[in-house]
Order: C-alpha cells, then structure tokens, then sequence
C-alpha cells in the first residue's frame, strides 16, 4: 500500500523504534525568549551541549515591544527574559537574530522568508503555531519546553505516530480578495472543531489549497492546531520550489534536493488516511468568531447562534456557548454586521506577511478608521515592516489613522504591553479568540485582514464582498 | 523527575469543555525563567476577580478540595498554547493526575515529561468520577483507578509508563542511542542552516 506524505517524512526521520514510540530526528530547531530558558537551564544542570547548534535558530518575538527599538524595555521582567535568550545563545553557541537584527521577527513569518524552513524536513519550536511551515511540505509542530531541552541536547524527540488526516478543499472562490485563506481555515475548524483533528497529522490538498499562494498556505497551516491537529501540511509544488530559491539561508545544493523532492514528496494514489474531511469553497462567506475558541465561528451574513441551535443538543457544548456569549458580551440573534468594535488588530504569524498587509492596505486606501476605533498594524518581521515601507503601505495605513509597529507577536497574545482593556471588542488577524487571551477581559473576533480593515473603517464588521476591492 | 507513586486524594471536578492552556496559566505569568512557583497563577482569572479577591463560585476556591490531588476535567483538556508552564502550574498546586475524556496531544507530552499522570476515559466514566465525593486511588503500576464503588482500568503507553514509574532522564535514556543518531545525521539530506 502506497503512503501519504506525511508518513514519507515521518519513516524517512525515525532514529530507532521502542514500542508504540519513535525516535525522530528534528531537521530544524526554532528557539524564541518564552519557552526556552528552563530548556538551557536544564542543560546546564546536567552539564549538556547542543547537539546541533547549526540546525539551531533563535529570535525574540513573543514580548518584544513593538514600539521604538532604541528605546529600553520597559517591563523588567520582559527584558530580563530577553536578556536571557541573549545568554544563552552566546554561551551555546545558537545563531540568534536579536531585536536590533534586520532577520528579527515571528519565528514562523522568519523560517520561510529565510529558507530556513525545507520541504521534506522535520521542524520543531516551542509554540504551537509551528505547523505554519508544514505549507512548505515539512512536518512542523510545536513542543514543550521539556522537549525544546530534549531536542536541544539530542536533536531527536520521541513521539507517537499520529494519524493522516486528509483534508480536502474543493473549488474556487467566486471573489478571492474577500474571502481568503484566513475564512477557509476557520471553516474547516468551525466544522470539525477544536477537538477534531487530535492525535493526527492533516493534509490539505484539492483545488482550492493548489490554488493558493505560499503566503495564503501557511495562513491555513498555521491554524491546524486550532482544530487539534499535531501538525498540517501541503504537498509542495512549483510554487514552493520558487519561493524559497535564492533565499538568505537557502542551502548551496537546493537544486539537487528540489529534484530529490520532486519524486518523494507526494502522497501515493493508493495511500490511505484514516480521516477525511471536504470542504466546498465556491460560496463561502467571510468568517467571523463570536465565541471563545475558533470554532465558534460563523458567516458574516449570519447572527449570533442561540447555545441550543449551535449545541445540537450536546450539554456540554450548550453550557460551553452559554458561557462564552457571557464573556463575550453578546446575545443570540445578534447580526454579526450590528456588532460594533474598539480595536483592530493586524498581525501574528497567521496574518501579518506582505501579502496580508497587502490586501488589507487597498481596503484602507484614501480612508480614515472609524473615530470610535483604535487600530495597529503590526508586521510579522522587520523583514516584511521593511518591503511594505518600500511600496508605501506604511503611508496608507498611517493616512488611516492606523499604528504602524515594529515586529513581533504583539497583541495576538499580549504579552507585551499592546493588549486589549477589560470589555474592549477587537477584529483580530491573529489565531486564538480564548478568554484573556488579547488581555484580562478582552474581547477576540478572529477575522481575515481585509475583514479586519473593513471593521476599522466602518466601526462594525462589514461583509467585504460588498466593497469595491479591485 | 521523581518516581510516580500510588495516588489516594478526592477530586477536583472542573466541569468545562475545552479548556486552554491559556486558562490553565495567563499569558501575563510566562516571563519567568524557571519552572517553580507557578501555582499560584494556576486558572488566574477564573480564581481572582479584577480586584484579586477569590471568586466563590470557581470550584478550586471551594476549601474541600484544597488538598485534592486528581483533576477531572472536560473534553479536550490543555488545548491551545503549547505551554508547558500550563503542566507547571497544576503540579506546583498540587495535582499529579488529571482525568479527561481527550487531551490536547501537547498538553499530554508535557504532563508525562513533569510527573503528572494524564488519564483519557470515556465521557460517561469522566462524568461520573466528577460527582464522585469519596476518595480515590490511582494506581499506575496496576494501571487501575479505585474509587468507593467500582475499580475503572485505564491505558497508557509501556515506554511512557516506565519513564513516569521510575522517573527516569528522558535525555539520558535518548543518549543511549547516541550511535544511531550519529549514524542517521551522516545519511540526513538535510543541510546545516548555516
């Protein structure tokens, strides 16, 4: 029987085999600020080395301000956390990009801009959103910081195999300026929920994935988590060949291996998922989150759902919206067009590349943001702050009245100062609408940045089919 | 890591779906540079109110389970973030078991790598132990939960096992290895980054 890609790049790293566990080598270790420190500290206790410090990649992006980088970090105990990656790459011998480098950034927005991310590779990092690079064709994930030590000192992790999971996305979207990746995405989570894709590994494949540009990709990887898978990937194409070529850290002989993965990296005819899953895209609409994680998600066009109707009878479910719409603010029936935000948020490793701030700007263009609302662009790297500047988006988001920042995870997380007030309501290009998550009491919508660029303008959320986006 | 021992406590219900890593610990608690004292931040803003007085009504400010040691929780326990400061949070308070229908496959990894026993049940048995006020016992070694009525068997990997019974270097293990990995890294077609 033929095999899926994802178990082609599993088999092809397996160490040594010990029961129902593998021992896999890690082809790529992202390192960043947050969840590393116990990891070098736990070296240093047992007298370790790292292995592979030039399979070893650090930034700093989870609590960096966004604000003046010449300025002094204002938050001791930020700064000390900084400092310490600092430490520990200089006495580990970690190639790190630090805030004042021109490669500093979301360690997902960072991999691929620098060829660093491969196709066919093994990729871990401390955080969740590691599976942005399997758009790329790699087997991506995130890990603890007890593994983050593990990989460091081994550069293998021990690990159960999980299971494919075929996601298929079928047709065309009628307008693709209105409704991205961002709402295909949240579809599929809305569908199979936040549950639905644990202990296994998705495939996204079909017309609807082939068609879509590496940037587009990694915005629909990077959200495999938020439906509980370990991973998600993309059979790599000629797109892919193209946009890591040339690249700062493309390896010297990329040629040789785009042939090597031309034959291998694909799933064979005959190979079977134990999952599946399809998605119609010809007339969706643009997704907008209402609850408290991403799969309490609907339609612009539609309203708040009643706990019962979005439940289907499940108790648990039922009591779960219930508390969600508390927290949130919100009474069923709503239309999701009459809901009014404070705050927009245009960033984090889902939606802050070029083509995100892009899109976003030809709806800003020549407007201003609606009074009652204060909104941030906040690009995913220095890297992409700069090539936005260079086509001027910078100016049209600032003629609007919009933050121009610096780049980091910014407000998706807020573990820096930019975070939302108790009560305040954002349209959020980021992944994660939990409780708190923007800042104590904050309320999360999670939106595509063309909806999130609507909402700031009009001061409610607007279905961007019906605005002018040529 | 210390070697897992039989476990004899009441529980902890907590009767919530899909609680995130981010509820386990708030963001605004994971700049610390080490693993200790994460307890007290454990479901912050669940426990306190704005002014940071307890709320009465969230179940582990109820004193009769202030020496609990077995969490029950809902589906889909530790999704979201892959902080393991969420799996440092619920030891340092106390807890070395927690009982779901379905975890987070991170959150899970993490327990294991701390000395914390996650146990996934069916929905009904998960249920059922939430309204349990006895004493229970879990028994890794035997593989089996006792509570006052019934004994409830549950699975886990031999390898994990034996890693949480004798507490063993999950790194000194892998270094046993250590000839194979230098094998595989000399066929690896995976370039150095730099």
């Amino acid at each position: 029987m033929g095999k899926t890609l994802f178990e082609k790049i599993w088999d092809s790293h397996i160490v040594e085999k010990q029961n129902g566990s593998s021992l896999i080598y890690i082809d790529r270790h992202l390192v960043h600020e947050v969840t590393s420190p116990q990891a070098f500290d736990g070296l240093r206790m047992n007298k370790r080395k790292v292995r592979r410090p030039d399979l070893t990649i650090a930034t700093m992006d989870h609590n960096v301000p966004t604000t003046d980088r010449s300025l002094p970090i204002l938050d001791q105990t930020s700064a000390v956390q900084i400092q310490t990656l600092e430490e520990n790459c200089k006495d580990f011998g970690i190639k790190l990009f630090d805030i004042t480098s021109p490669n500093q950034g979301i360690v997902h927005v960072i991999g691929p801009q620098l060829g660093i991310t491969l196709p066919g590779s093994t990729i871990v990092c401390g955080d969740s959103h590691t599976s942005t690079h399997g758009a790329f064709g790699a087997l991506a994930f995130g890990i603890g910081t007890s593994e983050v030590e593990h990989v460091l000192a081994s550069q293998t992790l021990w690990l159960e195999k999980p299971k494919p999971f075929e996601i298929r996305v079928e047709g065309k979207r009628k307008n693709p300026h209105a409704v991205t990746a961002k709402d295909i995405v949240l579809s599929i989570i809305k569908n199979i929920g936040t549950g639905g894709g644990t202990g296994t590994v998705f495939e996204y494949r079909g017309q609807g994935i082939t068609d879509l540009s590496m940037e587009q990709r990694m915005t629909i990887c990077n959200m495999s988590i938020e439906a509980g898978a370990r991973a998600g990937l993309i059979a790599p194409d000629e797109k892919t060949y193209d946009y890591l070529r040339g690249r700062q850290y493309t390896p010297k002989n990329y040629e040789s291996l785009v042939d090597y993965w031309k034959e291998n990296l694909k799933t064979d005819s005959d190979a079977k998922f134990e999952k599946q899953f399809t998605l119609h895209i010809d007339d969706i609409a643009p997704q907008v989150s209402w609850g408290t994680n991403p799969g309490m998600t609907c339609d612009v066009t539609e309203s708040i759902p009643y706990p019962d109707e979005f439940s289907k009878g499940d108790l648990n479910q039922k009591k779960g919206a219930e508390k969600a719409l508390d927290y949130m603010g919100l009474e069923p029936g709503t239309p999701i067009k009459d809901i009014k935000i404070d705050r927009v948020f245009i960033g984090s490793c889902t939606n802050a590349r070029l083509e995100d701030l892009i899109e976003a700007s030809k709806i800003i263009k020549g407007q201003k943001i609606s009074r009652n609302v204060r909104a941030m662009v906040v690009p995913g790297s220095q890297m992409v702050k700069k090539q936005a500047e260079e086509m001027d988006l910078d100016k049209i988001f600032i003629n609007a009245n919009f933050e121009w920042r610096e780049a980091g995870c910014s407000m998706c997380l807020g573990m820096n100062p930019d975070i939302l007030s108790p009560g305040e309501r954002c349209a959020s290009t980021s992944n994660r609408n939990f409780e708190g998550r923007q800042g104590t009491g904050g309320r999360t919508h999670l939106v595509s940045p063309v909806m999130a660029a609507a909402a700031a303008i009009k001061g409610h959320f607007v279905d961007v089919r019906e605005m002018d986006l040529s | 890591m210390e070697p897992f021992k039989k476990v004899k406590s009441i529980v902890t219900p907590l009767d919530k779906i899909n609680v995130d890593t981010d509820q386990i610990v708030p963001k605004q608690f994971l700049k610390l540079v080490q693993k200790s004292g994460f307890g007290k931040f454990l479901f912050y803003n669940w426990r306190y109110d704005e002014n940071e007085n307890l709320k009465s009504d969230f179940v582990l400010n109820d004193s009769k389970y202030d020496h609990s040691k077995i969490l029950v929780a809902g589906d889909n326990f530790g999704c979201g973030s892959s902080r393991e400061h969420a799996v440092w949070a619920l030891q340092d308070y106390g807890f070395s078991v927690v009982i779901a229908p379905s975890f987070a496959d991170i959150f899970f990894s993490n327990c294991l790598k701390n000395g914390i026993l996650p146990i996934s049940l069916d929905q009904k048995i998960v249920e059922k132990l939430q309204q349990e006020m006895g004493v229970i016992e879990v028994d890794l070694e035997k593989q089996i939960i006792k509570t006052p009525s019934q004994e409830i068997s549950f699975e886990i990997d031999s390898h994990k096992k034996k890693i949480l019974l004798e507490g063993l270097d999950d790194i000194a293990q892998t270094f046993q290895f250590e000839d194979k990995i230098s094998e595989f890294e000399k066929e690896s077609k995976i370039p150095s980054v730099l």
